[in-house]
């Protein structure tokens, strides 16, 4: 269907196409279809669960460096083996349903969350000719897939009979709820300029250099920049990660939702976790940065799904060294911070994202007009809606016993 | 095609069947979000990506938590959540109340006029429709729109303290 394209790509760019289509080629023409997307779910389920079962191993791995230990290092080379060991303990470890426990729902909650984290990989392109389903609609699908979660999440905590899961269960819904809203408002100005909702359109839109260095990312603009940040922060709350992992928060709520859920089950939670900071990853990386697009038009021999990789791995480690930085928020601070900061930001961006569309066609001086006006509207309400959310508890004052 | 939308079919009726006649409430309300999936997938179906993803952000995303947020913060227990079988006065007032609904939407579908739908499906994009929302139906959207942040401040108006917390001390 792309082969007049691929005739100009080099090999390792055709490498996964040209895999596919030798398997697929000796099968009769009408199972093609089928055995190529079998395929595809194949490569995605066995490419992002490595991913999550090293990603697991790197996160303990750079937390212990950073807080000084070396993290696992008896399993295997450096502690390499770690994932699978981890892996065979929980499928032998006992599963233990309470007894009042709403036996079917308990169940179902981690298959469906797991499910539906899984979902939104689809619309990735994660390389130049690798996207599994192309769909015009991409982005929405991305969002409603990531929706259900919350329901998984509601099942959990309702199943377990148990009034802490429960209460948890609600805390966290009032995050994931409250965040999603700056979620889907940081993408929309992303959407608004890139003119479509197709996540391979929206990539091919940042291709191109200005100067013949600058990447046209989304990034490179001033409401790109604050864009990506706001929906980093807000990937952040919906992944459940670190500052904003309270409803799990291990050390005083007892793992929140999962706190009746053991063995295989909870190792389901864990990824489902994992994969849905993975999608998200994802898609801040073909929204802002760019795609599988390289940064220089010198380096685009290498083959476009290691810069993606590269650029997601990037997002990753970011994650885990804001895990290693930050302390926990507090419930209260949470949802002041959503509603009365990330919000209106948001809608700001928003129409500092619909004005720079606008003005495309400026040139000369009023390119410097053009880019003071977009860089005022992103500072100017951020420190000034930031010093006054934080006026009277911050700078801090230390008194030392 | 014929096949798909039957197993469609079976899915929006029994689930919401099964949701009618479930006596717990939870179960009811995650049954009704598995009909409005069905009805996500029907509109796939139909060809009209973007309504189905819509439908599924709106329905299964939006609107499920607040059916199950109300049964939750209006039950003092769990033997709350447990309905009931139907008292004969109960199911007379339903069926009425059924029966009645139903009789409005059918007069409205009988009594509209169905363009013969074009041969080819219109492109639509999401510019399209964007333009189509924000010129035709300007006005529907804006009540709408009215209608909701009105709903969101009367939420607030209700759950809001009467009396300001104290101050708290950081």
């Amino acid at each position: 269907m792309i082969a007049a394209a691929l005739t100009t790509d080099s090999f390792l760019e055709r490498l996964p196409v040209l895999a596919r289509d030798t398997v697929t080629g000796r099968l009769p023409e009408s199972w093609r279809w089928m055995a190529g997307s079998l395929l595809e779910i194949i490569a995605i389920l066995a490419g992002f669960g490595l991913l999550f079962a090293y990603l697991t191993l790197a996160e303990r791995k750079i937390l212990g460096r950073i807080q000084n230990r070396p993290g696992p290092n008896r399993t295997g080379w450096f502690g390499l083996l770690q994932p699978f060991a981890d892996g065979v303990k929980a499928l032998t470890k006992e599963d233990v349903v309470p007894a009042g426990a709403d036996r079917v729902l308990h169940f179902l909650a981690p298959v469906v969350l797991v499910a539906v984290s899984l979902l939104g990989f689809a619309v990735l392109p994660f390389g130049r000719h690798l996207v599994a389903v192309e769909l015009d609609t991409a982005v929405l699908y991305f969002f409603a897939a990531g929706t259900a979660t919350e329901l998984a999440v509601f099942m959990a905590g309702w199943a377990s009979h148990n009034k802490y899961s429960l209460l948890a269960a609600m805390r966290a819904l009032a995050q994931l709820i409250s965040y999603e809203l700056p979620l889907l408002l940081s993408v929309v100005p992303v959407v608004l300029v890139a003119g479509t909702l197709s996540t391979t359109k929206i990539v091919a839109a940042q291709g191109g250099w200005s100067l013949g260095f600058v990447p046209h990312w989304h990034v490179f603009t001033p409401w790109g920049a604050a864009g990506f940040v706001l929906f980093m922060v807000a990937a952040l709350a919906e992944s459940n990660r670190s500052p904003f992992d309270l409803p799990e928060a291990e050390s005083e709520l007892i793992a929140g939702h999962l706190t009746e859920y053991s063995g295989f089950k909870y190792a389901l939670f864990f990824m489902a976790e994992y994969f849905g900071m993975c999608a998200l990853s994802g898609m801040a990386v073909t929204l802002f940065l760019g795609g599988w697009g390289a940064p220089l038009a010198q380096l685009e021999w290498i083959p476009s799904y290691a810069w993606f990789t590269a650029k997601l791995l990037v997002l990753l480690l970011g994650f885990i060294w804001i895990r290693a930085t930050l302390p926990r928020l507090r419930l209260d601070q949470l949802m002041k911070f959503a509603w009365k900061f990330l919000v209106p930001l948001t809608l700001l961006n928003l129409a500092n994202a619909a004005g720079w569309s606008l003005t495309a066609g400026w040139t000369g001086p009023l390119q410097l007009v053009r880019w003071a006006v977009a860089l005022a509207l992103v500072a100017v309400p951020f420190v000034v809606l930031g010093r006054t959310l934080s006026a009277g508890s911050a700078p801090r004052t230390y008194r030392f016993a | 095609m014929t096949f798909t939308f039957l197993i469609l079919a079976v899915i929006i009726l029994g689930s919401a069947l099964a949701a009618a006649l479930r006596p717990n409430l939870i179960h009811c309300a995650l049954l009704l979000v598995v009909s409005w999936l069905g009805v996500a997938g029907f509109y796939l179906w139909a060809g009209a990506e973007f309504v189905a993803f819509a439908q599924v952000l709106v329905y299964v995303g939006a609107l499920s938590m607040v059916v199950l947020f109300a049964v939750l913060l209006t039950r003092q227990s769990r033997a709350e959540l447990r309905v009931d079988a139907p008292e004969t006065r109960r199911a007379v007032w339903a069926v009425i109340a059924g029966v009645a609904v139903s009789g409005v939407i059918g007069a409205a579908v009988f009594a509209t006029k169905w363009d013969p739908a074009p041969v080819t499906a219109p492109e639509v994009t999401v510019r399209g429709l964007g333009l189509e929302l924000m010129g035709a139906h300007a006005a529907a959207l804006l009540l709408l729109g009215v209608l909701l942040t009105a709903a969101l401040l009367g939420a607030v108006v209700l759950a809001a303290p009467d009396r300001p917390e104290k101050e708290e001390k950081s």
